[in-house]
């Protein structure tokens, strides 16, 4: 087993482009990495140079105590499962399977007991006759999964490989990868554009914009202290809503006025983010959560309220989703554009944004189902202080500590 | 598939009898004209076979009767004895066989290095392989003639051979092929530690059978009925391809009178491997194309 330990690594194409830049991160030991961000991020290529797919422009690449920068994809102990699985048509799923203990001269008597094993952990043992063309889309990824398994290595990369089924087969999919991957502890690097598969699956996430390593931590820690507004809006479903605010120093601390409305902040969170009295005047970034809106009178405690016009709502059974156009500026910086994965919900606020330089925004509360909304309503939202976010409009950045 | 245009669709409804009528006619005209193609093209190879079993004096007097009276086999007894048909066999499946076995093997190299491989001067090579394609082959016989005769090849198997084993077209056709190949399957294989050959045999080699068949029946067809080629490298008559023995049958230098018969008969044997050829691959090809449509 071993671990993977990336420093400046960098990788710049022939015509200049920086697909990654500088990346430094540490994959322990048996760790599941997930390397998630929209496309074009470098997520893919990083993946690829760990690989061995992709040369490394500048930087190291170390599995294990081993720098592996000029060690060929197959000298590097690594197993790698594609997007589009990358199966050898022309070959059974034993053969498939089999095909790397094959290049690798393991003793046939072996190589079946090995090929077995994991098609029993995979439940692909009645298949192992059969060609891929004869298995369905989930069979075929449990294949490549299989592939990547037999081989027993010291590290598993996975490139999206679930983004080629269907979303049910996908949850299941994802259940069954985590738990393999509990189960043999391979240190597994994972890479995907799906925020929600990065945030079930990964022991610790590493979101990646441009090239550049924006943040990487737990998942929890990523949901509830995004270091810059494209990880805060990448990172959760539906999106962090993010209004223009200033702060203003009053009597008993800092208030915080959106729009019309104005929220004394309460000192607790003054205590934990001192650097908020830097910023006094200016405006802001305030991101709050669809959970932290509320109907009002459910929550007691540090709540202020925002009120504005019901113009839609979708009941998800669960939870029901309104969305209250609200008098208030949103932030519509490209940092916030890009983390909105939803393209066409993004193009919907560019267009917004090339109107009118709106003084009103839309926004979403995560509301109890059993909430009495309908479109049109005048809505009160009761807004959880305590779980506002804070970003500085110029660098992007969070004000935390 | 091509009466098409007179068959009676699902979506037309039959209103009145006189539209019926008017679909009858029209599908019979249709069908006649096809017909009367059909059998413009099949005629002259129904009288090559006929001709075969007539005797000379039938096939005088009567070229175009589509029945031979009598029943003779003489022109293949002549064939067997009178000439050196089986040396001619033999000489054309040596070519064949090494041309196309060959081809097979060393177009798919150059495509698959083409395709996949990074190296300076592909673009360039590539260009000069396209550009090949566009010579007509009979400018390029008598540099052929000086070329071979300079290398000591002339009249000798590796002359007829040697100058036959790559094609631009085959190349083209094979690398064409390997890019539709996913790079994954094949970055896959490295992953998994297989090196650039054993890919490109055990991995790539085996997906691109369509391609391989194809080459292999243009490939083989081909050297069969190549004759211009033969012509150049050679000129002693023990290196007598069928192409070449025929076509001296043909021209009359072995012989008096017209000999039909005897001509169309070596004609007709010789037609048998190609056709055999297609005929076998036919099915395979179109299991080819259902298993693609499948995925």
């Amino acid at each position: 087993m071993a671990g993977i330990t990336l420093t400046d690594v960098s990788k710049i194409y022939d015509d200049g482009t920086r697909a990654v830049s500088d990346l430094n991160l540490d994959v322990e030991d048996g760790e599941l990495v997930v390397f998630v961000g929209p496309s074009g991020c470098g997520k893919s290529t990083a993946l690829r140079m760990i690989a061995g797919l992709e040369e490394i422009s500048e930087g190291e690449v170390k599995i294990g105590d081993r720098v592996v920068n000029n060690l060929r994809p197959r000298d590097r102990d690594v197993a790698m499962v594609f997007q589009n699985y990358a199966l050898y048509p022309h070959m059974t799923v034993a053969e498939n399977i089999g095909f790397a203990l094959r290049m690798r001269k393991v003793p046939k008597d072996e190589a079946r007991r090995r090929i077995e094993e994991t098609a029993k952990i995979l439940g692909l043992h009645e298949h192992l006759r059969r060609k891929p063309r004869q298995l369905s889309g989930g069979q075929r990824q449990r294949v490549a999964m299989g592939r990547a398994i037999v081989r027993e290595p010291h590290v598993f990369l996975m490139d999206e490989p679930l983004s080629n089924l269907d979303a049910k087969l996908r949850v299941q999919m994802r259940a069954e990868i985590s738990r393999i991957q509990r189960q043999l502890r391979v240190t597994t690097v994972y890479v995907t554009h799906d925020q929600v598969e990065a945030m079930t699956m990964g022991d610790r996430v590493a979101v990646l914009r441009r090239g550049l390593l924006q943040q990487f931590e737990a998942p929890q820690r990523l949901y509830e202290r995004p270091s810059n507004l494209f990880v805060a809006s990448f990172i959760g479903s539906p999106a962090m809503n993010m209004l223009e605010g200033t702060l203003e120093r009053s009597d008993d601390g800092i208030v915080c006025r959106i729009g019309s409305a104005s929220f004394a902040l309460p000192a607790e969170l003054l205590k934990d983010r001192p650097a908020l009295a830097n910023h006094l005047g200016e405006p802001i970034a305030v991101g709050i959560r669809p959970e932290a809106l509320e109907e009002p009178g459910r929550r007691n405690g540090d709540a202020g309220n925002l009120r504005g016009r019901v113009q839609g709502i979708e009941a998800l059974g669960s939870e029901l989703l309104a969305y209250v156009d609200i008098e208030a500026k949103p932030v519509l910086v490209e940092d916030v554009l890009e983390g909105i994965v939803d393209m066409e919900a993004a193009e919907d606020i560019a267009e917004l944004k090339g109107g009118a330089e709106g003084l009103r925004a839309t926004v979403v509360a995560r509301l109890d189902p059993s909430a009495r909304v309908r479109p049109d309503d005048m809505l009160e939202l009761a807004v959880d202080l305590r779980r506002l976010h804070f970003f500085d409009l110029d660098s992007g950045l969070a004000i935390a500590a | 598939m091509s009466a098409g245009t007179g068959m009676t669709g699902p979506r037309s409804l039959p209103t009145t009898e006189q539209s019926i009528r008017r679909q009858r006619i029209a599908r019979t005209l249709t069908y006649s004209f096809l017909i009367a193609v059909a059998i413009v093209y099949i005629f002259p190879f129904l009288i090559a076979v006929v001709t075969s079993f007539k005797t000379e004096p039938n096939a005088t007097a009567d070229p175009l009767a589509l029945w031979p009276s009598p029943v003779s086999t003489d022109a293949f007894h002549q064939l067997y004895q009178d000439q050196d048909f089986l040396l001619w066999v033999k000489n054309s499946v040596i070519v064949t066989l090494s041309v196309t076995f060959l081809r097979v093997f060393l177009d798919s190299l150059a495509g698959y290095a083409l395709a996949r491989l990074h190296f300076r001067g592909r673009g360039l090579a590539f260009a000069a392989i396209v550009a090949v394609m566009a010579v007509p082959g009979v400018v390029l016989l008598i540099p052929k003639f000086l070329m071979i005769r300079q290398l000591g090849m002339y009249d000798h198997y590796s002359g007829m051979i040697i100058p036959l084993l790559v094609d631009a077209a085959g190349v083209f056709i094979m690398k064409n092929f390997f890019e539709s190949i996913p790079v994954s399957v094949e970055e896959s294989a490295r992953i998994d530690g297989a090196s650039i050959f054993r890919i490109y045999w055990s991995i790539v080699l085996p997906m691109a059978r369509p391609a391989l068949v194809t080459i292999f029946i243009l490939s083989f067809q081909g050297s069969w009925n190549e004759l211009g080629h033969f012509i150049i490298s050679a000129q002693s008559s023990s290196l007598n391809t069928l192409t070449k023995g025929v076509a001296q049958l043909a021209s009359g230098q072995l012989g008096s009178g017209n000999r039909y018969p005897l001509k169309l008969a070596a004609s007709c044997l010789m037609t048998i491997p190609v056709a055999a050829l297609f005929f076998v691959f036919q099915r395979r090809i179109m299991n080819v194309q259902s298993g693609a449509l499948k995925e």
